[in-house]
């Protein structure tokens, strides 16, 4: 996993004339939509905690968390759909709930079931008669790779055509900020890509994106941004190759008689652990660690160095956020 | 992309009262064919007093009367308020308890839909349908039951029976709505029917009233289909003592329950997380 698919989602031409556009309609930061100081409970559940973030205008910012993390609450809140218990959610600089608000922002949230009878193209026309500005039928069903479907029912369409339904009916209002909660799930690899490209066509027409995800590899690909929660807190933002950086480094996997408490002590490893007959050592640089590896015990085998991705630092920050915050309650 | 216009200046993005009817339109056309293309929803409102009235009303019984009235005649009234009854609970329960429970309803509230425009569709559909079904009865009824509409004063009676059984769907599907608030996507259906089968007895759509039971009419007293039935009989001279008045004081005190029920409900749903 590297950070090269980074460059490939904006087209410089396109995006930075009109992103300069719609940075001046809002206001001099750019902020489009933020949550200031949110708390959220379900009961004695706390989905959010004092959670601070901020999308600006033209980035595509991805949430990128585990299963209950709290990600569509954040949504949620976003949307007007959920009041926060403490703190304030703004879009456009005013509350979610305003219809100028809604307006301007589209949504692709996770449906069990969506009306089966109606065709793609009614679907649409629904859709956008609600907004002001609504884009040609034929435009909708182009960006959402759906034209061969438009008279298709609903009930009759595959998982990933009807995620691009959900998107097209997202993007039919010509909104300037988009919000995707996790848009991929379920989804094959095939139709996985297909949905990014149809995602980066909508950058490249200048708008905001908020995206929900639990597959890092998506925000690998698409965020200019990511934003890591966990039990429902920030534990870290960051370009996706700042967010690797945070734990970085490489992992190396061998089979050896060396000790634990002895691969501990060699220069530059940050982590050992036992992994079946193997270790698994985490370092900041290989090449020193394995030198010194291959010194101590000549009959080392099965020799392993891959690069941490994001993945890895996902993992690392959780896992971490995940013990201090249970320590924290043992205390 | 002119969004910049669009944010400095709130009053372009209010709707025009054209732009408003268009989305009210749209909404109620696409209600209709939703549920007229739902084989499960047609099926089960239209085949089940047809069948019944094609079988009590026109093979069975089809040269007697009750009290008077041709049976056809009078159970053009009964089976008319069954119809309408399912018609407007299954089109209004069904469909909002699953919109709510499955997450569609969020992402209609989530656009900027006006929020009525979801509900009066519900029920301006589910009033078409119940149309639908008397109309269909009242063709069996012309055609093969000895339903008369030979002068002005059949015809008039007949328009005046059909607009009360019509607009009798309002008590059911703002029932409905209360219904659909409070129960979830797999338990709606058989709430519905364990309410409107036993309802519809009581109130003596099935089997006339006379014939029932003494206790079972006092409870029909407090039945809204009850009180639906007896205006609609009440038009072809075949009511019970109770005034129109009455009746309608009952179908009205009932929505307005059913409109409080189902307030609370969209209340509570505001703050409510689902998935």
């Amino acid at each position: 996993m590297s950070a090269t698919p980074l460059t490939l989602t904006k087209t410089p031409t396109l995006g930075t004339t009109q992103q300069s556009q719609s940075m001046a309609s809002v206001n001099p930061a750019g902020v489009v939509a933020s949550l200031e100081g949110v708390n959220k409970n379900y009961g004695p559940v706390k989905a959010l905690r004092a959670v601070d973030f901020q999308v600006r205008s033209g980035e595509v910012v991805a949430m990128l968390g585990p299963n209950g993390a709290g990600k569509t609450t954040a949504v949620k809140l976003l949307l007007g759909l959920l009041q926060p218990n403490a703190g304030k959610a703004r879009v456009f600089g005013g509350d979610p709930v305003n219809p100028e608000t809604r307006m301007r922002t589209g949504a692709m949230l996770q449906v069990g079931r969506v009306p089966e009878t109606l065709r793609v193209r009614e679907h649409i026309d629904l859709f956008s008669s609600y907004y002001q500005k609504r884009l040609p039928l034929a435009e909708v069903l182009a960006a959402a790779g759906l034209e061969k479907l438009r008279d298709r029912k609903f009930g009759e369409l595959s998982g990933g055509q009807k995620q691009r339904v959900l998107f097209a009916l997202a993007i039919c209002g010509d909104p300037d900020l988009l919000f995707l909660d996790e848009p991929t799930v379920g989804l094959d690899v095939e139709a996985r890509r297909l949905l990014w490209d149809e995602i980066r066509k909508m950058v490249d027409r200048g708008k905001t994106v908020l995206l929900t995800t639990h597959y890092l590899q998506e925000a690998d690909a698409l965020a200019d941004r990511v934003v890591v929660i966990n039990q429902g807190e920030i534990i870290a933002q960051g370009t996706p190759s700042e967010i690797k950086a945070k734990t970085g480094g490489k992992r190396i996997r061998c089979i050896t008689s060396l000790s634990l408490p002895r691969l501990r002590q060699i220069a530059g490893v940050s982590e050992v652990k036992e992994d079946r007959e193997a270790v698994e050592i985490h370092a900041v640089e290989a090449e020193p660690v394995l030198r010194e590896l291959l010194a101590r015990d000549a009959n080392l085998s099965g020799l392993e160095v891959t690069s941490a991705g994001l993945e890895e630092a996902f993992l690392a920050l959780t896992q971490e956020s995940t013990r201090s915050s249970n320590k924290n309650s043992a205390n | 992309m002119s969004t910049a216009t669009l944010a400095l200046n709130p009053a372009t993005v209010r709707r025009s009262a054209g732009h408003t009817a268009t989305i009210y339109l749209k909404e109620i056309k696409y209600e209709f064919l939703k549920n007229l293309r739902l084989r499960m929803y047609t099926a089960s409102v239209l085949s089940f007093p047809v069948m019944f009235y094609v079988l009590f009303g026109l093979v069975l019984n089809g040269h007697e009367s009750i009290a008077g009235t041709p049976v056809p005649v009078y159970l053009l009234a009964t089976y008319g308020t069954f119809g309408v009854m399912g018609a407007s609970l299954f089109g209004t329960a069904a469909g909002l308890s699953s919109d709510r429970g499955l997450g569609w309803l969020q992402v209609k509230r989530a656009s900027p839909m006006p929020p009525f425009a979801y509900f009066v569709a519900k029920v301006v559909v589910s009033m078409a349908f119940s149309a639908i079904v008397v109309l269909a009865l009242f063709v069996l009824g012309v055609s093969f039951g000895h339903v008369r509409l030979n002068d002005a004063e059949q015809i008039t009676k007949a328009l005046q029976l059909f607009a009360t059984l019509v607009l009798g769907s309002l008590p059911f599907s703002t029932m409905g709505l209360a219904l659909g608030y409070f129960t979830g996507p797999n338990s709606a259906p058989p709430t519905i029917n364990l309410i409107y089968l036993p309802m519809s007895f009581c109130s003596g759509l099935w089997v006339p009233i006379q014939f029932l039971p003494a206790v079972v009419k006092h409870i029909a007293l407090a039945m809204p289909p009850y009180h639906l039935s007896q205006l609609a009989l009440g038009i072809v001279g075949a009511g019970s003592h109770e005034s129109a008045a009455t009746h309608w004081e009952v179908l009205f005190a009932f929505t307005m329950i059913c409109l409080g029920i189902a307030r609370i409900g969209f209340q509570r749903d505001q703050e409510k997380m689902y998935g």
